[in-house]
């Protein structure tokens, strides 16, 4: 890619172009040239951002860092090009990216019409409605004639318009171009209502004037599943990125963390053993070294590490873990065995 | 009792001492009669405006200097006690550390720490190429512009992205040769010799001297390939990719290329459309007003979403390759509509003068069409540079974090989310903005002053 700058200053046919990786192999072209190009957003809190020092975080950014750890065990080779959301599909389309870590919801189209495959889940999201707390509702439904403030040309205002009608309630859409923007109007008493995915939401609060006196109603009026993108018809390059995630789900629900990876290597436990590739060879049939899920665990963390770092409790965004919980424990999050 | 003449005087033989002008006609006050209330209209619109002055200043400074915070490590510091922080209630103000904090970021982008140095050292090449050029009272002029469009280009473009290109040959059929930097400066010179025999023959069937331009031409493939030769040398520069690009840096970048390639292009097609030749006039209108008439977010649009589903699989261009060469297209059509202005605003009498004078078309554009044209239009090609400096925001809807790219993407930081962060962030990046296109257009104030030799 460094090469293509070239013809910038000619502008002559004659240099040539650049060849990146497009081709059916994904892996081998990510081997040989030796990081992850993943597709980033351009700055979802908790999901994809960069910090005060421009390195960039978050649950999406840690699927691509778990994958270069898979492919290179080094988990810091990995390339980011923000994207916007409407370039997103073509950049991956096109080879510019090897994988879309977007917060991109899996819908029928997208998997069918865009020749692209969704490689699993790694956050369930879904439309949800903050209000003020004086106002005293409790449920979405006791907001008949309320102003709704929204995104525009998202998917947000026409899950409102569908929530609304199907319930026969009134309401007024106040839309905006930027999320900075809702928010500055809910903020100031332009609307009653202020709506965007649940995730967006706790990230938003942090920008009221009194966060204090919002509450987000338990209605969740849409399904979001986020997750990684891959191109289609490369079922090897597909397979590891679904199984990167999988074995950051295991990970959690076998008690393996980056901080006790080690230790667990040596334990007797099968299934840890197997993921942790002391015992079998799952890591050759998808391509990469036996110790691969070791890498992600060890370099990454589990999928409760990632989860509490970006966007848990403890940080600003204070989001429980709710159905992104394991499976065992009331939540989605499930991944076959490593076996 | 005679008097003597000299002891009657009706008349002062000095002249008296003048008076002090009334108090009401100099000084402040006298400044202040004439012209803020000389009159009941002017007295109220005064009044108008200094009421809205009240308005305004108090509020903008308590916002942005009295009380704003200034120090801080994250978003506690800019917070008020319901939002988790220490300040008054109703406290709203600028969050500078935030500022502080983000400010390597919103400069120079991702750039990697360990080789700053090297975007600074550009930075400080360009400044020191510039500052001496824009001032008239400096000499060596034309070392200058050399090194300002000849040289620093190359070395800035070596500095900031590595150099060390990867040249593979572009002529000869890869069966025949296979591809390697050797097969590059064959095919190079190869392609030096067509051009060369090509430019000799036609100058020949034009019957004007053959061997002066093969020469020319010569020299130019000469140093086409030193510059291609450095670009490609491994000065051992680690490389940086232009997705490591960004903040002002990158705007600056996006701009300087615009401006730089804009005003020749400019000149060149506005010669263009003016021409007698039909070929070339219908090219240059064509390419006009195709680019005026498509908006700038849709070039970038399509260079950034489009082209790459043209182009065949596993190819692909540089994103900020692709901006820039739309940018500067995009200004070269405006600067060549502002030029043509100019042109047509000089008297048919100069272009007759200086055919009278044996003159060919090149030598009278030179030397008398061009500097007149030129100077009745630095307004026009100031405001179009300004335009454009601003216009190079909109390069972040392709995902290219430029300054403003950069500020909003740091919106998401949720360390430092408040709700005074992106106000904070946007009243910095328009003074910043104001900076410049303001000394812009100073600097093209002074130049006009200093060029009009008084035709008027």
């Amino acid at each position: 890619m460094r090469k293509t700058i070239l013809s910038a200053a000619f502008g002559v046919a004659a240099v040539g172009l650049a060849v990146s990786g497009a081709s059916a192999a994904t892996l081998d072209d990510v081997k040989a040239k030796g990081f992850v190009q993943c597709g980033v957003s351009q700055g979802l809190p908790g999901f994809s951002n960069p910090d005060e020092a421009g390195n960039w975080t978050g649950l999406d950014v840690d699927l691509c860092r778990g994958v270069a750890a898979a492919v290179f065990g080094d988990a810091t080779a990995v390339k980011y090009t923000p994207l916007s959301a409407k370039e997103r599909f073509t950049a991956l389309q096109s080879g510019e990216v090897d994988i879309l870590s977007r917060n991109t919801t899996w819908t029928a189209t997208r998997d069918t019409t865009l020749g692209l495959n969704f490689a699993g889940v790694n956050y369930y999201d879904g439309q949800g409605f903050m209000v003020r707390s004086d106002l005293n509702v409790k449920s979405a439904l006791e907001l008949s004639g309320a102003s709704v403030c929204t995104n525009t040309g998202t998917t947000t205002e026409l899950n409102v318009a569908d929530y609304f009608r199907a319930n026969k309630l009134e309401y007024e859409i106040v839309a905006f171009e930027k999320a900075d923007e809702v928010v500055a109007a809910y903020d100031a008493g332009r609307c009653d209502v202020y709506t965007t995915d649940q995730s967006g939401l706790y990230a938003q609060r942090l920008k009221l004037t009194n966060p204090g006196e919002h509450v987000v109603l338990p209605e969740i009026i849409s399904k979001e599943p986020l997750g990684p993108v891959v191109r289609q018809g490369d079922d090897q390059w597909f397979n590891l990125v679904k199984w990167t995630h999988f074995a950051m789900v295991n990970a959690e629900e076998l008690g393996i963390t980056s901080a006790n990876a080690d230790e667990m290597k040596g334990g007797d436990n099968p299934a840890v053993k197997r993921v942790l590739g002391t015992e079998g060879a799952y890591g050759e049939a998808l391509g990469v070294s036996n110790d691969w899920a070791y890498n992600i665990i060890k370099q990454v963390g589990n999928y409760a590490e990632t989860f509490d770092r970006n966007v848990g409790p403890d940080t600003p965004l204070q989001i429980s873990r709710g159905v992104n919980a394991l499976w065992s424990q009331g939540g989605l999050q499930y991944a076959p065995p490593i076996r | 009792m005679a008097k003597s003449k000299d002891d009657v005087s009706f008349v002062r033989s000095q002249l008296v001492e003048a008076l002090p002008p009334p108090i009401t006609e100099v000084g402040v006050l006298g400044w202040m009669r004439k012209n803020l209330f000389s009159s009941i209209t002017n007295t109220i619109m005064t009044l108008i405006g200094l009421f809205i002055l009240y308005l305004v200043v108090p509020g903008t400074l308590n916002w942005t200097i009295f009380e704003a915070v200034w120090s801080g490590t994250s978003r506690e510091a800019c917070t008020t006690i319901p939002q988790g922080g220490a300040l008054p209630d109703d406290w709203n103000a600028a969050c500078w550390p935030y500022v502080g904090a983000y400010l390597k970021l919103f400069v120079y982008g991702r750039y990697p720490d360990a080789e700053l140095w090297r975007v600074n050292l550009s930075l400080f090449m360009f400044f020191a190429g510039l500052i001496p050029m824009a001032m008239p009272s400096v000499p060596y002029k034309r070392e200058n512009i050399i090194f300002m469009l000849g040289i620093f280009p190359v070395v800035a473009f070596i500095l900031m992205s590595g150099g060390n290109l990867n040249l593979n040959g572009f002529l000869i059929p890869e069966t025949i040769f296979a591809p390697s930097e050797f097969k590059f400066w064959i095919d190079f010179l190869v392609l030096t010799a067509i051009i060369v025999g090509f430019v000799g023959w036609y100058m020949k069937a034009t019957a004007t001297d053959p061997k002066s331009a093969m020469k020319v031409t010569a020299l130019a493939m000469a140093v086409l390939g030193l510059v291609l030769f450095s670009m490609a040398f491994d000065f051992g520069l680690e490389s940086i990719e232009t997705p490591l690009w960004g903040g002002f840096v990158m705007t600056l970048v996006i701009a300087v290329t615009g401006i730089v390639a804009s005003l020749p292009l400019g000149i060149l097609l506005a010669l263009g459309r003016r021409s007698d030749m039909p070929a070339v006039s219908l090219f240059s209108v064509i390419f006009i007003e195709f680019w005026r008439g498509v908006p700038l977010i849709t070039v970038l649009f399509m260079s950034s979403v489009m082209l790459p589903l043209f182009l065949p699989d596993g190819v692909s261009f540089d994103k900020l390759l692709r901006a820039l060469i739309g940018v500067a297209l995009f200004s070269s059509a405006y600067m060549a509509e502002v030029v043509r202005g100019g042109m047509q605003a000089i008297p048919k009498g100069q272009y007759e003068g200086a055919m009278a004078v044996g003159l060919n078309y090149w030598q009278s554009m030179r030397m008398i069409i061009l500097p007149q044209a030129l100077k009745i239009v630095i307004p026009g090609i100031v405001n179009t540079f300004i335009g454009l400096f601003k216009d190079t925001t909109l390069v972040s809807i392709i995902g290219l974090l430029d300054f403003l790219g950069m500020i909003n993407l740091s919106h998401s930081d949720s360390n430092w989310a408040t709700p005074v962060q992106a106000l904070t962030s946007y009243v910095f990046c328009a003074f910043v903005f104001w900076v410049f296109c303001f000394g812009m257009a100073r600097y093209s104030l002074f130049m006009e002053r200093r060029l009009d030799t008084g035709h008027r």
